[in-house]
């Protein structure tokens, strides 16, 4: 496949990501120069820390003046999701070579479910996935310098944009479904996500579920092994 | 804020994210094939992805302090997620099903036929 045929593939799988990280974004950059944060520091944010929520919490925490105990533990307890992503790749990832610490640095919500549904059959095209994970991290760069720069709303009307990410993990996991044709995976993320919803503040809900569905997954595997061994 | 402390505080955030992101490949870098590992790298990513889902609709709440609570985003958000649902399963064409469901819920939202 020839270096533009690639980017551009790339580049259509990243197009959902890219409506909702630029708004998204824009948003993180224009509430950084509300809250005084300067301009080169919002955009230098987006480059090195490149986490969505964990940004928005950064400039909150900046703002109210916290210590930088504080901002290590919160940012930790908010991202501590991404522990069992990382679980989940191990596999895939051996072998990427060069691309590989990349790869796990900008491993956010939606390049772990880009990556995670690719087809078979380019499941362990590394250089597929490293086009997908920078092109995202360029939209959200992007999205934040637009923000910093304009500093106000767009005048284009966008609101409600961000559904695209929604339906973006809608897709993926039809996807995903089709592909995997059990039913287990999605009975137990029903059960730990509505119990998250229902038992657990909003802040810890995403972490409490995937948490919850891991140990599930856990038990289901020693069950599985041990019916396997006395068989 | 002094131009050092704040690379400080950058630094300090960015080195936390990147823990998070890390960890497993460090600690269990010679585990890869190990069968459990293995197992939840086929069963995690799907159900990650529905919870995503979950997470993404947590505001749709039509009984909010046991009263009808209909003015919400909520509504929209149902009905764009059902027309991404069928559009995909019917043409299963993933930029149109996105497409056209967004441009649904934003039509909706911004047009308030759920003020």
């Amino acid at each position: 496949m020839s270096l533009p045929h690639a980017w551009k593939e790339a580049g259509l799988l990243t197009l959902p990501v890219m409506f909702g990280y630029l708004p998204l974004g824009a948003a993180y950059g224009i509430l950084a120069i509300e809250v005084g944060v300067p301009w080169w520091a919002a955009v230098l944010m987006s480059l090195v820390i490149y986490a969505g929520a964990g940004q928005f919490l950064a400039v909150a925490l900046l703002a109210a003046g916290a210590g930088l105990v504080e901002l290590a533990v919160a940012t930790l307890m908010l991202n501590s999701r991404h522990l069992f992503y990382g679980l989940s790749l191990l596999k895939r990832f051996q072998g990427a070579g060069w691309r590989k610490p990349y790869l796990i640095f900008a491993l956010t919500d939606e390049t772990y479910s880009l990556i995670t549904t690719l087809p078979a059959e380019r499941a362990g095209d590394q250089a597929l996935a490293f086009r997908v994970t920078l092109l995202n991290q360029g939209w959200w760069v992007l999205g934040s310098i637009a923000g910093v720069l304009i500093g106000t709303t767009l005048d284009f009307n966008s609101q409600g944009i961000e559904f695209a990410l929604t339906a973006l993990f809608i897709v993926l996991t039809l996807e995903q479904a089709r592909r995997l044709r059990q039913g287990l995976p999605f009975v137990i993320a029903l059960a730990t996500g509505l119990g998250a919803l229902l038992l657990l503040p909003d802040r810890h809900l995403l972490l409490g579920a995937i948490g919850a569905a891991t140990l599930v997954l856990l038990l289901h595997f020693h069950h599985t092994r041990r019916r396997e061994v006395s068989a | 804020m002094s131009t050092p402390s704040l690379l400080l505080f950058i630094a300090v955030c960015a080195l936390a994210t990147f823990a998070t992101r890390v960890i497993p490949f460090v600690a269990l870098a010679r585990h890869a094939d190990h069968p459990l590992i293995l197992h939840l790298g086929r069963y995690l990513p799907p159900a990650v992805m529905m919870i995503l889902v979950i997470y993404a609709l947590r505001d749709f709440r039509p009984l909010l302090d046991g009263r009808l609570n209909a003015g919400a985003d909520g509504w929209p958000m149902i009905l764009a997620s059902l027309l991404v649902v069928v559009l995909h399963l019917w043409r299963r064409n993933a930029l149109l099903s996105i497409i056209a469901g967004t441009g649904a819920y934003m039509a909706m939202v911004q047009l308030g036929w759920w003020g």
